[in-house]
């Protein structure tokens, strides 16, 4: 008998298991269903090679160069900042700090960064504008990016290198190597995929916020042309048109997130392809 | 009577509260294999660890006493803990090559040293040399001579371990720590890693952690046999394994205890 409860157990948990895999799917393709469905009939080469010309946001002619090329500089530069401070962290957490208190402490803040709602960024950083005197621009709204993108990118290369097999750090110490040597020769290599995906995570984190950059980036129709300068993003032009009462305008929203949606979509089919590259040399 | 190469005085351990090692004073010889024996969790690893301070590398762990190695202390102060292991090097219980090529793994530790220029100056083949002498060395070149930019993964386990000799050899260390290094290993492979170190006691000092009593018959001049934590008899393999003085000793070599 109590195998019978057994089974029927197994069969319960395993279909509310498939059941929320499915719900999951289910929202996620209803999602880019709606942003393909109503963002497809209003993309055309105009829109991804054109700046907005007057009347735009009216329904006129141009397109969203502005926003799709200043959140290329906007994420990049924020992910290669971010990049600069965040795998010196995620090594000294993993391979000097790793027992210590102080390390679980910055964790823990990582954390608490991780889950900071974006706007509090954007007002951060407006205030230290305000402070230093600067108007909104490209490199303020990289900078304010970076922070955000940092504890993403921190916490997932920490854990990336908490996975390295000791056994394979102790190879490299008994061969009278530093940590450093070890950390640069062998853990980089060894988790390079890992570290790969945390660079993509930041990034997409970066390229999808809207309220870090309102205040910071700024909005402009044109071209940025300059770090100190304000620059568009996609997230913000999809929020302005999304906001006109013109449904053909609305639909260029939609265009808009179909566009951002496909930027993501290529840079992890890029990423992936670099990961199984990267994965080469990797110890199992 | 023979050199001895490493002296161990008093040596100590502890993970966390719990001792492993309780005062282990003993020799190994130069140019000689000596064998660590003893049931499980005696601390032949534990001792073993402690002769290139990797120990220290995992948690909680503390060490006192001395290991001297020809004459100095490898726990005094101001002594570098790298120099030490690039002295006293280590073949694992299961092979871990490092993530890169086959020729880099063998490399690694010339480069890190800056060894890689010793013979010839600036001449990039000469690392070229280095490295297929140390392949031959460990018996895996002729195995390997075709994709030595292969990645080192793609080795069997056998191999692997001949791949982590060669690279303990091509640091050139005069002491090599093995840690059962056979225990990953086909029967086949065993016994090829049984036949390097036999042919290179001739010029480095081994100490082998082994809990297989017929491995350190085959391979042991110098025998140190440990239980639950102490030092019971060191000595000559022919007088441990003939006319050990322990109670303990007798019944462990013969295979009624451990």
């Amino acid at each position: 008998m109590t195998r019978r409860k057994a089974k029927i157990e197994e069969a319960v948990f395993k279909a509310l298991m498939i059941g929320s895999t499915a719900a999951v799917l289910g929202s996620l393709a209803l999602i880019l269903g709606t942003v393909v469905w109503r963002g497809l009939p209003a993309l055309n080469l105009d829109m991804v090679t054109q700046t907005p010309k007057g009347g735009y946001y009216l329904g006129k002619e141009g397109g969203i160069l502005n926003a799709i090329v200043g959140s290329l500089y906007l994420a990049g530069g924020a992910t290669a900042l971010s990049l600069l401070a965040s795998l010196p962290i995620a090594l000294y957490l993993q391979v000097y700090a790793a027992r210590s208190r102080w390390a679980d402490v910055a964790r823990l803040a990582l954390d608490v960064l991780w889950g900071v709602p974006s706007i509090v960024y954007g007002a951060f950083g407006f205030i230290i504008m305000l402070w230093l005197g600067i108007r909104a621009s490209l490199l303020a709204g990289i900078i304010t990016l970076a922070i955000l993108e940092l504890p993403i990118m921190v916490r997932a290369m920490d854990e990336a290198i908490a996975m390295v097999p000791s056994a394979l750090k102790e190879a490299s110490y008994a061969l009278g190597a530093t940590r450093l040597e070890t950390a640069v020769r062998v853990i980089l290599r060894q988790t390079a995929p890992g570290l790969l995906t945390g660079v993509l995570l930041a990034f997409g984190r970066g390229i999808g916020d809207a309220a870090s950059v309102l205040f910071t980036a700024g909005y402009t129709d044109r071209l940025p042309d300059s770090l100190l300068g304000p620059a568009a993003s996609l997230p913000l032009a999809v929020f302005f048109q999304l906001g006109t009462p013109f449904p053909a305008v609305q639909d260029r929203a939609y265009a808009s997130a179909l566009v951002l949606t496909a930027i993501i979509l290529a840079l992890s089919l890029i990423s992936r392809a670099l990961a199984g590259r990267f994965a080469r040399h990797v110890i199992r | 009577m023979y050199k001895p190469h490493i002296r161990i005085e008093d040596l100590k351990a502890w993970y966390g509260n719990g001792q492993a090692l309780k005062g282990i004073t003993a020799d190994v010889p130069e140019h000689q294999i000596t064998a660590i024996i003893g049931p499980s969790g005696c601390g032949k690893t534990t001792l073993l660890r402690c002769l290139n301070r990797l120990l220290e590398e995992a948690q909680a762990t503390r060490v006192s006493g001395h290991v001297w190695l020809d004459g100095t202390d490898i726990y005094g102060p101001g002594v570098d803990v790298t120099e030490v292991r690039t002295r006293v090097g280590m073949l694992a219980p299961k092979p871990f090559p490092l993530p890169m090529s086959i020729y880099d793994n063998v490399a690694y530790g010339r480069r890190i040293h800056g060894l890689q220029r010793t013979l010839d100056k600036g001449n990039g083949r000469n690392l070229d040399r280095i490295v297929q002498h140390y392949l031959q060395a460990a018996g895996l070149w002729e195995e390997v001579k075709d994709r030595l930019h292969d990645p080192a993964s793609g080795l069997s386990t056998g191999q692997q371990q001949r791949l982590c000799l060669a690279r303990a050899l091509a640091v050139e260390p005069e002491v090599l720590l093995c840690d059962e290094p056979t225990s990953a290993l086909d029967p086949i492979s065993a016994q090829g890693i049984e036949e390097q170190l036999l042919a290179l006691k001739e010029g480095t000092t081994i100490v082998l952690v082994t809990h297989l009593l017929r491995q350190a018959r085959r391979l042991a001049d110098h025998i140190i046999f440990l239980w639950m934590g102490e030092l019971v008899e060191t000595g000559p393999a022919e007088q441990i394994f003939h006319s050990a003085q322990d109670e303990r000793t007798r019944a462990y070599v013969a295979g009624n205890i451990g």
